[in-house]
């Protein structure tokens, strides 16, 4: 009986869906006809699916979600404080929709080159080679009821191409603004890094009121041969917000996904990575950390695929969790039985601020091979009496030595995130958060 | 240097102390005047490390008797960072890593929490970056030693010195070292040493907690007392050093029942 409600709220997410514009891209149409139906078929997942055990989404369905039509009239002086120094390209998404008077072309010596940093709605006709070929292609629909939503509304979006030998140096920005009560989005991101190129993006989800609304995003990034691609992940949602997403990357030979995830935001939150490492020599660093308190929830789900030999992988994943705020964490590394010396670390690391405090963590190893070096673990805390005693020992108060060893602890992350200027940010957000006096 | 004149910095009497109800200190007995450097010699589980432990206020320990002052003060009455702020100072045999925080940033705050308990203007980044630089010469650190997390991955020998750095910051009365040489090759050994050298004067003492002679070569001590199952069992000058070296700490036992036994 429950299950006909859930899934009925969901198909009622579907609503405006069909007044949407008939993409000239006939993938698009495809992706989107094949995800309603998607929808259609699949029930919101409760605590009995194996992959949903420890988050209960159901209270996405006591709220009726309506997508924006258009995006609120905002000024750059309305979000500017969201801007980066380093990231002059820009692409600003309001509500889902894209906001051109907000976002900045990339340098004109990069868009000779051959760099498209554009919204997937307006893609020219060169680059629809390449969006046909992955757009869609590295996020299974199946199963997966939230990735099918986001691509039923597949339209605007954020489309990044760097092609062979072409290195980026300053960091793309895509910032995500929520701005509206009880609205849906669907944020869509596809990077295609060619051969031997070089990028960073920081993917940014932030609002500017603390209001109750859903994002659900899809990302695909395409690693070629060779190439280097630094993801930043920062989830900033109101406290009220449910988030939802799903991220899938896909790496060929020799290349490198670096990845630094945050989640502060969201009442409650699933981020789903998915890293397929295709060819060999690829590596990747996956790590994370959430930051919750009062009555947060932040899932994680990573599955990292060793499919060829001599592929790296390291994720360390932390979680910082105060009150009554309960985090998930589901790591799962498979070897596959050709993945021969493969190298795979995992750790999850939590700290539990308060008797209240909950987490769900189970790392998973699944390996077929046999010549292989992997290690992963998991440990829960408080914080180490011996790490206290050194600091109260130079002189430092009790709760000093508190504060700074939970800073650290999340700080051990931050530091890994390769933009100066959003490090000293979210170094700041989690230097007050850990402030006790 | 010992001075018949000088104050009396610490006394220690008859302290007994307990770790999950099992003794381990079974009544020391140690006076420690200014200008001093005691060397606290013995094997493993003699309980010297305790000691050194329980003088900072280390909180698996309880004590269960005698009395430690402290300038007069009931050393007792002082939680663990009351005493590093009056002027104990303990360095660590096994300092601890802290990934995520700054060395420099570490060190200021300790060195600020220092400057305000004795009335002193703190240090804004720029000032405290000279002083550090100045302090690091002495233990001929490299400057990325600040950039880089408190400890992390530092080898044994650059965490020592990490440890003495922190002392010359701290500049405390009494700087107790539990087994600083431990861990080091004879360079750093030399370099720790001599930073040790150079922060002794006649107003603050050192207590060096040591299994060997070796680091007593560099610094020399004016007492040596000689631990074994929770007591002090023996007392001289910088021989005893050279004597247990040659003898092994049987030699101690050996002529303590003999002793006993005349």
């Amino acid at each position: 009986m429950s299950v006909g409600t859930d899934s009925k709220s969901l198909k009622g997410m579907l609503k405006g869906q069909s007044q949407l514009p008939i993409s000239p891209l006939e993938r698009i149409n495809q992706l989107r006809s094949n995800a309603v139906n998607q929808v259609n078929a699949l029930n919101l997942p409760t605590k009995h699916d194996e992959e949903w055990r420890f988050t209960d989404i159901s209270p996405l369905t006591k709220i009726s979600f309506q997508s924006a039509r258009e995006a609120s009239p905002l000024k750059d002086s309305d979000v500017e404080h969201f801007y980066l120094t380093e990231a002059v390209t820009r692409l600003v998404f309001i509500d889902g929709v894209y906001a051109p008077h907000l976002s900045t072309q990339i340098a004109e010596p990069f868009k000779k080159s051959g760099v498209v940093v554009s919204n997937l709605a307006a893609a020219s006709s060169e680059d629809l080679a390449a969006i046909e070929s992955h757009l869609g292609s590295h996020t299974e629909l199946q199963d997966n009821i939230f990735a099918a939503l986001n691509t039923s509304f597949l339209h605007e979006g954020a489309l990044i191409i760097v092609p062979q030998n072409i290195s980026v140096e300053a960091p793309i920005h895509l910032l995500f603004i929520a701005t509206q009560k009880e609205v849906s989005s669907h944020p869509r991101c596809l990077l295609i890094a060619e051969s031997n190129s070089r990028v960073t993006v920081i993917e940014d989800y932030v609002t500017l009121r603390e209001e109750t609304y859903i994002t659900n995003a899809v990302t695909e990034f395409v690693l070629a041969d060779s190439a280097h691609v630094n993801h930043v992940r920062i989830q900033r949602d109101s406290k009220e917000a449910f988030h939802i997403a799903n991220c899938s990357v896909s790496l060929a030979q020799n290349s490198n996904y670096q990845s630094v995830s945050i989640a502060f935001g969201a009442r409650i939150s699933r981020y789903n990575l998915s890293v397929l490492l295709k060819g060999e020599g690829a590596e990747c660093a996956a790590d994370g950390l959430a930051l919750i308190s009062n009555r947060q929830l932040a899932d994680t789900h990573a599955c990292i695929d060793h499919i060829k030999p001599h592929c790296t992988s390291h994720q360390l994943h932390k979680c910082i969790i105060d009150d009554a705020a309960h985090a998930v964490f589901n790591g799962k590394i498979i070897v596959r039985p050709d993945a021969q010396l493969t190298n795979s670390t995992q750790s999850n690391r939590n700290l539990l601020l308060t008797s209240k405090a909950r987490i769900d963590t189970k790392p998973q190893l699944e390996i077929f091979a046999d010549d292989v070096k992997c290690a992963h673990g998991a440990t829960i805390g408080q914080l180490d009496n011996e790490e206290i005693f050194y600091l109260k020992s130079r002189g430092l108060s009790e709760v000093t030595a508190r504060d700074l060893l939970t800073y650290a602890f999340g700080a051990e992350v931050i530091e890994r995130i390769p933009v100066a200027s959003l490090k000293l940010r979210l170094e700041q957000v989690v230097h007050k958060q850990t402030q006790r006096d | 240097m010992i001075d018949q004149d000088s104050k009396i910095l610490l006394e220690v009497r008859g302290l007994c102390a307990t770790v999950n109800n099992s003794e381990i200190l079974k009544g020391i007995d140690l006076t420690i005047k200014s200008g001093e450097i005691h060397a606290i010699m013995g094997t493993n589980g003699s309980g010297k490390s305790t000691l050194a432990k329980v003088l900072a206020g280390h909180t698996d320990y309880e004590i269960t008797g005698g009395t430690v002052d402290f300038e007069g003060k009931n050393l007792f009455d002082l939680a663990p960072e009351e005493r590093a702020r009056a002027g104990i100072f303990l360095g660590f045999q096994y300092p601890i890593e802290i990934p995520g925080v700054a060395n420099n940033q570490f060190l200021r705050l300790a060195f600020n929490t220092a400057q305000v308990q004795q009335n002193k203007d703190e240090l804004d980044p720029l000032e405290f970056d000279d002083l550090v630089r100045e302090k690091m010469k002495l233990l001929e650190m490299n400057p990325d030693f600040l950039d880089r997390s408190v400890n992390e991955n530092f080898s044994g020998g650059e965490k020592k010195r990490n440890e003495i750095l922190q002392m010359s910051l701290l500049d405390p009365k009494i700087a107790i070292l539990d087994e600083t040489d431990s861990g080091l090759d004879i360079d750093a050994l030399r370099i720790v040493s001599n930073g040790v050298n150079q922060l002794a004067n006649k107003d603050n003492a050192t207590i060096l907690v040591t299994h060997y002679q070796r680091m007593l070569n560099y610094i020399v001590p004016d007492y040596v007392h000689v631990m074994e199952s929770g007591r002090i069992v023996k007392t001289g000058g910088k021989q005893l050093a050279l004597d247990l070296e040659k003898h092994g700490y049987d030699w101690v036992t050996i002529e303590k029942t003999a002793a006993v036994g005349a």
